[in-house]
C-alpha cells in the first residue's frame, strides 16, 4: 500500500530520516516505535503527504506521493479521503468553534452533499459516543475529550488508513484504554492502521507489524513479540533505561524500564 | 508585575466571562430560542436606531426595553452591571465628563462651570454607549459564539472573514493558556523581586517565545487543515430554520427600531 525507498529528509541542518525504505501493506497494523527525535513524527507526515523527502520516494498504491501529485486537485482530494492523520496535539486538529463543525471539516472539504455530511457526522459521534459533545467549543473538552474528538475528525473521512501520532501520550489511564478499544475496532480490524509511538506497553494491542527508528534510520523490523524481547535493541534505542527504585519487599534495587506515558 | 502580565491576566478574566456566556446561551431564556441570524439583525437595527436618534427618552427606552429582553433570558440585572455598566460608565465617563464643562451653554446654575447643553451632551453619549453595548451583549449572552459566527453570514460577511475570526478566538485561549503557564513557571523560580529592567527583559523574552510558539502552531494547523482536504477554499455547514416564532421577533425588532427612529427624529 505504501512504499518508502531511500527517503531522505533534513529540518535544516538535522538529519530527520535517513536512507528511510520500507513498505507497509493494506489491513496490516503497523507500528513506528521510537524514542523521541527519532524521526517517525516526520515519516508520518510525509505518509500523509504533508511534507516530502529531499531525496528517495514514496508512493502510495502505486502513485507518487510528491508536490506535483498533489497539486492536482482530484487526486489530492481522493488521497485526504483515503488518507488520515490524527496529530499528537489535538489543539492543532480543533480549530472549528465547534465540536460538530470540527467534524464536518473534513466532509465539507469532499464537498459531499449537506444531508450527507449531517448524517455522516451524527453517525461518528455515535461511533466515538461523544455526541453530547456536539455543541462544545474546543478549549471546553478534556485532553482525553479532545482526542477522541480529533480521531473522529479523521474517521468520518471513512479513510483507508488511519496514521496515528502518539495517540495515548498524555492520556489518564481510563482515556487511554478507551482510544485502544477504538483503534482495535474500527473497520473490524481490517483497515491499514500505522501507529508512531513509544509507548511499549501499547504495541501488541495496536500493532502486528513493527519498525524500530533510531536516528533518523529503521533499525530493526518484525512482529511485535521479537522487538519487545530484544532488550538490548530497545536499549539501544532509548526506549527501555535502567534506574534505581525502592519496591516495598525488595528495597532498593535496578531493573530495565520501559517508557510509558 | 510587569505591563504584558497584568494584560494576559485580565485577558485570561476574559476566558472566564467566554465561559459564562456559553453557559447563559445555553439556558433557557427567551432570547436564547430566537433564530441567531434574526438576533444579530435585530439587534443591530436596534444598536443603529439608538446612535441615530435625539431623543433621551426614546434612548432610555430602548435601554428599558434590554433591561426587560436580560430579564426575560435569565441574565441578572448584577451581572450586567458588572460586565457592561460600570465599565462602559467609566471609559465613557472619561471622555464624557470634559463636555459637561466645555460645552458652550446656559450654566447649570449661576456660577457653576457646568452647562445645561455640556450635561445634555454627556448624557446623550453615556447613554448611547450603556444601551448599545447592553444591546450587543445580549446578544452574546444569549447567543453560543458558534451561532453568532455563522450568524454573521447574513450580514454578507465573506466567509473566509468568518472563519479566521472562529479560529482566531479558538487560538487566542490556547495562547493565552500558554502565557499564563509561562509566567506562573518562571514566578515558581523567582526568589524575591525583581527590579525593572528584569522584569521587562523576561517579559520581552516570554513575548518572543510566545511569538516563535504561536508561528509554530500556525504552521501545524495548517497542515492539519491541509491532511482534510483543505485545498484553499472554505466552506460552512449552515443548520439554522427560521419559524414563524421567528419572523414575529424580526417584525418586532425592526418596528421597535422604526418607532425609535421616528419619535428621536
Amino acid at each position: 500500500m505504501f512504499r518508502v525507498e531511500n527517503v531522505t529528509f533534513r529540518y535544516g541542518s538535522v538529519v530527520a530520516l535517513e536512507n528511510v525504505s520500507l513498505v507497509i501493506e493494506e489491513g496490516k497494523r503497523v507500528a513506528l516505535l521510537g524514542a523521541n527525535g527519532s524521526g517517525k513524527s516526520t515519516l508520518l507526515r510525509m505518509l500523509d503527504g504533508l511534507c516530502f523527502p529531499e531525496s528517495g520516494t514514496i508512493s502510495f498504491r502505486g502513485e507518487n506521493i510528491d508536490p506535483l501529485s498533489l497539486e492536482d486537485d482530484t487526486f489530492a482530494l481522493a488521497f485526504r479521503r483515503r488518507v488520515g492523520l490524527v496529530f499528537q496535539n489535538p489543539d492543532v486538529q480543533l480549530f472549528n468553534p465547534t465540536v460538530f463543525d470540527e467534524v464536518a471539516f473534513g466532509p465539507l472539504q469532499m464537498r459531499w452533499s449537506k444531508d450527507e455530511i449531517r448524517q455522516r457526522v451524527e453517525g461518528t459521534l455515535d461511533t466515538m459516543e461523544i455526541r453530547h459533545l456536539k455543541d462544545r467549543p474546543p478549549h471546553r473538552l478534556s485532553g482525553g475529550e479532545k482526542k477522541r474528538v480529533a480521531i473522529a475528525s479523521v474517521l468520518v473521512l471513512d479513510p483507508e488508513v488511519l496514521l496515528l501520532d502518539e495517540p495515548t501520550g498524555a492520556l489518564d489511564p481510563r482515556s487511554q484504554s478507551q482510544i485502544i478499544d477504538l483503534l482495535i475496532g474500527w473497520g473490524d480490524g481490517k483497515k491499514t492502521v500505522i501507529t508512531a509511538t513509544h509507548d511499549l506497553g501499547l504495541v501488541e494491542d495496536i500493532a502486528d507489524d513493527c519498525f524500530l527508528l533510531q536516528s533518523g534510520k529503521v533499525v530493526a523490523h518484525g512482529a511485535p513479540a521479537g522487538i519487545l524481547n530484544d532488550e538490548a535493541l530497545l536499549r539501544g534505542s532509548n526506549l527501555i533505561h535502567e534506574h534505581r527504585h525502592a519496591h516495598p519487599a525488595l528495597g532498593i534495587h535496578t531493573h530495565p524500564h520501559t517508557h510509558r506515558t | 508585575m510587569t505591563f504584558v502580565e497584568r494584560t494576559i491576566r485580565s485577558l485570561s478574566e476574559g476566558m472566564n466571562f467566554a465561559a459564562l456566556a456559553d453557559d447563559s446561551a445555553r439556558s433557557n431564556g427567551m432570547l436564547q430560542r430566537v433564530d441567531p441570524r434574526i438576533k444579530v439583525v435585530g439587534m443591530l437595527a436596534m444598536i443603529v436606531s439608538v446612535a441615530v436618534t435625539h431623543s433621551l427618552l426614546t434612548i432610555a427606552s430602548v435601554f428599558l426595553i434590554a433591561l426587560s429582553l436580560a430579564a426575560a433570558s435569565r441574565i441578572s440585572p448584577l451581572d450586567l452591571a458588572r460586565w457592561v455598566w460600570f465599565p462602559v460608565l467609566l471609559f465613557t465617563g472619561c471622555i464624557a465628563l470634559p463636555a459637561i464643562f466645555i460645552t458652550h451653554g446656559e450654566p447649570v446654575h449661576a456660577g457653576w462651570p457646568v452647562t445645561t447643553q455640556g450635561v445634555r451632551t454627556a448624557s446623550f453619549l453615556l447613554l448611547r454607549a450603556e444601551t448599545a453595548v447592553s444591546l450587543s451583549t445580549l446578544l452574546v449572552l444569549t447567543t453560543r459564539w458558534a451561532h453568532i459566527l455563522k450568524a454573521l453570514r447574513v450580514l454578507r460577511l465573506p466567509i473566509v472573514f468568518v472563519v479566521i475570526l472562529g479560529m482566531t478566538y479558538r487560538y487566542l485561549f490556547l495562547i493565552l493558556e500558554t502565557a499564563l503557564d509561562m509566567f506562573e513557571s518562571r514566578e515558581s523560580r523567582t526568589v524575591g523581586v525583581l527590579d525593572g529592567p528584569d522584569r521587562r527583559r523576561l517579559a520581552a523574552a516570554t513575548v518572543g517565545v510566545l511569538l516563535s510558539k504561536s508561528y509554530h502552531l500556525s504552521a501545524d494547523v495548517h497542515l492539519a487543515m491541509q491532511s482534510r482536504g483543505f485545498r484553499g477554499e472554505v466552506y460552512m455547514l449552515d443548520d439554522f430554520a427560521i419559524r414563524h416564532i421567528d419572523w414575529c421577533w424580526l417584525f418586532l425588532f425592526i418596528s421597535v427600531a422604526a418607532t425609535v427612529i421616528w419619535v428621536g427624529r
